[in-house]
């Protein structure tokens, strides 16, 4: 078997001084854990933890016509967006299914920041620079750029003191300025866990100084270092896709039930299809689903009706820390998609009884 | 990394302690922490004949599911069911509270090649 290398995050060596487990995600090696999983989630959920998530990428797309590449390859209808404003979106491909989703930054006029998964940083660019056919200029950054996520209700309080810029924002929405003595670093109300927070994009050559900035201003609120692991169990409370769990090349947004991202006010890659699909309806759907009986769903495990008939798949779940309840998102076949039809989860051959819900799973 | 010196264990990562011809089944303290947050313990062997390397049983924990395998061949005479309600005493106690199987060894002799705490403690680094 051929080894990959694993590329480092710049503040690889803060992790393992902290005793972060660290493991092999997306190319990197990345912080997994630190004290465990329930006690950093539930810190997040009801104080405040950060997560280093510099393995995300970073494409900048700026000058004269990056506003028309960008809504050639997007489904969200980015024309909307004013200097400041962040909107969620995905690169349709031509097969019906998704070639990543990310977040569109409109950081002035004709200045634009993708921000896309780790794990699709190569695929992506290679997307853009195949539809970039009127020439915007296009730089892939992620190399340089590191990104921590400070999530929690008192992220704000926690943040505050180190910059000028007022960090009382409305959410989605980002500011350049001076962040803990350096210049020139993005800051934006975003997240992926629900639980309120900012994300903070920097040089990797200032990554020790914001570093050092964010461990002792963490103290005066507990702040808690929180890994991978439950950054996943806190996005699937709140029902958020993960790209290679719940969206892929193979799923429509439309299916996702991310036609909220999806206008046909534009013209994008593959607009025909999805538009069909929209009007005249999609053979399965991704839902979310709690259990009813004891056990946990895993991501491939099959979903069964009453009769045993195979009906879809599961493609997230896990026992939610937060409610205490084994929680689940998989595409079943639409008949079964309506919030409270029962659906049985195939675990170990046996067929454990759960329930379609309306998500998020978790309200606050 | 706690790896007491009176139990015999698994390159599975499950201690033995035996006494008599009954043996008490549990998994390590490196076992717990590879896990996480241990969950739900799904045990319905009770009464069971199992060779050795069946699975007797299935651990849960929120990141991850892991099959649990007799480490000798016997009968289950007793399933901890103190888990059903405290699954997290796997994690808080894995040597005590957290034991999960007794069994009724069918070949004591097996139990002459289970691991030492130090051959263990080798495998685990």
């Amino acid at each position: 078997m051929e080894a990959t290398a694993l590329k480092d995050i710049i503040l690889k060596d803060k992790h393992i001084a902290l005793g972060a487990k660290m493991v092999p995600f997306a190319g990197f090696t990345m912080p997994l854990q630190y004290t465990g999983l329930t006690d950093e989630h539930l810190n997040v959920r009801n104080n405040v933890g950060v997560f280093d998530v510099s393995h995300m990428g970073e494409f900048m797309v700026s000058g004269e016509g990056a506003l028309d590449l960008i809504q050639r390859i997007t489904s969200n209808d980015a024309a909307v967006l004013t200097p400041g404003k962040v909107q969620y979106s995905c690169f349709p491909n031509y097969d019906g299914g998704i070639v990543d989703d990310l977040l569109v930054y409109m950081l002035a006029k004709d200045n634009y920041m993708l921000v896309v998964n780790g794990a699709n940083i190569d695929k992506d660019w290679e997307w853009v620079v195949r539809h970039n056919s009127n020439n915007v200029s296009i730089e892939n950054i992620s190399d340089r750029i590191s990104l921590l996520a400070v999530q929690g209700p008192n992220a704000q309080k926690m943040l505050q003191p180190l910059t000028n810029m007022s960090l009382d924002m409305t959410y989605y929405t980002v500011q350049q300025g001076t962040f803990a003595g350096v210049e020139d670093v993005i800051i934006s109300s975003t997240g992926y866990t629900g639980a309120g927070g900012f994300e903070v994009y920097f040089h990797n050559k200032d990554a020790e100084k914001i570093w050092d900035a964010i461990q002792e201003a963490g103290k005066a609120v507990d702040m808690k270092m929180a890994g991978l692991a439950c950054r996943d169990t806190l996005r699937l409370e709140m029902g958020f896709c993960l790209y290679g769990n719940d969206i892929n090349d193979t799923t429509s947004p439309i299916e996702a039930g991310l036609g909220w991202i999806t206008k046909f006010t534009k013209d994008f890659v593959n607009v025909d299809y999805l538009k069909k699909q929209k009007e005249e309806g999609v053979a399965r759907k991704l839902v979310g689903f709690e259990l009813i009986e004891r056990g946990i769903p895993r991501q491939h495990y099959q979903i069964v009706d009453a009769e045993g008939n195979v009906i879809g798949e599961v493609t997230s779940g896990t026992q939610s820390p937060s409610l205490n309840k084994a929680i689940g998102m998989g595409y079943v076949a639409t008949p079964f998609a309506k919030v409270d039809s029962d659906i049985y989860i195939l675990i170990r051959d046996k067929k454990v009884k759960a329930n379609v819900v309306k998500m998020p799973f978790y309200k606050g | 990394m706690n790896v007491p010196a009176n139990l015999k264990y698994t390159k599975d990562h499950e201690w033995c302690k035996i006494e008599g011809n009954v043996a008490t089944i549990g998994i390590t303290d490196f076992a717990q922490g590879e896990l996480g947050d241990i969950v739900y313990v799904e045990i319905e062997t009770e009464g069971d004949d199992l060779e050795r390397e069946a699975i007797f049983g299935t651990v849960e924990a929120v990141k991850t599911v892991s099959d649990l395998f007799m480490p000798l061949s016997g009968k289950v005479i007793e399933v901890n069911g103190d888990l059903e309600s405290a699954p997290e005493s796997v994690n808080q106690n894995p040597y005590e509270g957290g034991w999960m199987i007794k069994i009724e060894m069918s070949n004591p002799d097996e139990a002459n090649e289970l691991l030492s705490a130090d051959d263990y403690k080798a495998i685990i680094g």
